[in-house]
């Protein structure tokens, strides 16, 4: 019997890395996937995982893709259960060279993405009526600031986890938790390839000594997202083996 | 298959409350327990639950008592994976009046249980070289501040910062340690004083307090294998009630 047993699940950016790795674990603990991704490697994610996973083409920053990816769960599935907001980008860039494009496009894809998220998914789970789980990415880079010059980014992940905060508190009376992980360094299919050489030192600045495998973060989310939780909401929760945890 | 199977756990203050709901849920998902307490109660906790715990009486503020419960475990079960640190007191006083013996007993309880509790918790794990998972029990009032709670709120924050340093110093060595922020919580005491009780159970969003079977759930995640690369975390479990302004 899985933790997510007839649940229905929306995950933003399946194509790859920890959304991908939360499709999997999801499936694998009893839940229905819409696999919604901008890059066409949802449709991948789907025949990887079966049946129990429908791919939805979804830009985040396009409120009507959000919406018609919820609308998708729903249609396919009956209802919507579960949100996790895991699309996102990252565009290092010093503040004194920052420019317009880098602002719009990293705060359009991880705040503005996460909000339409939050808007549609809530909505479908006030029409369910019987309560949900959002689970939304920030970062460690939402915590603190990081030696790479990702201030924009950081501002971005941030948001989350006021968003995060303020969604709980909100829709809490209607059964509704919103909780926040906050990855530290994790090998995706992006950081796996190079990590280790572009980033080295990376991997002793967790506690751990290593980096996270985007299955570990999935874990995490597939807790958040299961009944087990039931009294954790508006948490931000650090997924990133005690570096956040250790001044630096 | 259980989140625990073949797992050892020790837990402090399992007579009642969240801890006594914690040795239930671990011993349903394939923990041996050994019930720690200074009550007494931790008997009736393992009868209650049957086999796979064994009770030991244990006063968290005696290193010595710490040490043989660590030991009892290995005895008995051959190993200790888990240390879950929740015996705790709260007794309130405003800090104009807060006396040297409310001081030393609130600390020697929440603070120095803890931290003996991670010593010879610690040094087991590393006897065995497996590593291990620690989960302490901090609380909403180690995060924010509230009336009465000062010297409360002082040793669960002691709390959140031990936990975070055990993290960091044995994290090399396959150590995972957490803690858990519980906001309102039915227990057995809250349940005898519901003179605590009014208005705390509309400032959680979700409007109710926890059962202690919720926050054991965290716990049993922690403690699981499953939450292999979350490490210095301090969760709440409260509701959403931390995420708000009072």
């Amino acid at each position: 019997m899985g933790m997510l047993e007839g649940k229905v699940a929306l995950i933003t950016g399946a194509g790859s890395g920890m959304a991908k790795a939360s499709s999997r674990i999801f499936v694998r603990e009893g839940a229905s996937v819409v696999a919604a991704d901008i890059s066409g490697a949802e449709k991948d994610t789907a025949a990887e995982l079966g049946d129990a996973v429908v791919p939805v083409r979804c830009d985040v920053t396009v409120e009507a893709d959000v919406e018609a990816a919820v609308a998708a769960a729903v249609e396919r599935f009956g209802r919507l259960d579960v949100v996790l907001n895991v699309a996102g980008i990252g565009a290092p860039e010093p503040i004194h060279e920052l420019s317009a494009g880098t602002y719009d496009s990293i705060l359009d894809v991880n705040l503005r993405g996460v909000l339409h998220g939050l808007k549609h998914g809530i909505r479908a789970m006030l029409d369910g009526g019987h309560g949900g789980a959002v689970v939304n990415w920030s970062s460690v880079g939402g915590l603190n600031a990081s030696g790479f010059p990702t201030a924009v980014y950081s501002a971005s992940k941030a948001g989350v986890i006021a968003v995060t905060k303020a969604a709980a508190v909100e829709y809490g009376g209607q059964g509704i938790r919103v909780n926040a992980i906050c990855p530290g360094f994790i090998q995706t299919e992006i950081m796996g390839r190079s990590g280790g050489q572009k980033f080295p030192e990376m991997f002793e600045k967790a506690a751990l000594g290593r980096a996270g495998e985007p299955l570990e973060v999935a874990e995490v989310a597939a807790f958040l997202a299961s009944d087990r939780a039931s009294f954790v909401s508006g948490a931000i929760v650090p997924v990133d083996g005690g570096w956040s945890a250790k001044i630096a | 298959m259980g989140l625990l199977d073949g797992k050892v756990a020790v837990i402090t203050g399992a007579g009642s409350g969240m801890a006594k709901a914690s040795v239930r849920l671990f011993v349903a998902e394939g923990a041996k327990v050994v019930a720690a307490d200074v009550s007494g109660a931790e008997k009736d906790t393992a009868a209650e639950v049957g086999d796979g715990v064994l009770p030991v009486h244990c006063d968290v503020t005696v290193e010595a008592e710490i040490e043989a419960t660590m030991r009892a475990a290995v005895e008995e079960f051959g190993r200790l994976d888990v240390l879950c640190n929740v015996a705790g007191i709260a007794e309130g006083a405003m800090l104009a009046d807060v006396t040297t013996e409310h001081y030393e007993r609130q600390m020697d309880v929440d603070l120095r249980g803890v931290v003996f509790g991670m010593k010879h918790g610690i040094r087991t794990m590393l006897a065995a070289g497996n590593g291990g998972s620690i989960i302490n029990w901090s609380s909403l009032g180690g995060l924010n501040g509230s009336p009465w709670t000062g010297v409360y709120s002082a040793a669960k924050a002691g709390v959140i910062a031990v936990t975070k340093a055990g993290a960091i110093e044995y994290g090399p060595k396959g150590i995972r340690v957490n803690a858990v922020c519980p906001g309102f919580v039915h227990t057995e005491i809250m349940g005898a004083h519901p003179e605590y009780t009014p208005g705390i159970l509309e400032k959680s969003p979700l409007g109710r307090g926890a059962q202690p079977h919720e926050v054991a759930e965290v716990a049993a995640f922690l403690a699981s294998d499953r939450a292999s690369f979350v490490s210095g975390v301090a969760i709440p479990v409260d509701g959403g009630w931390g995420a708000k302004l009072a």
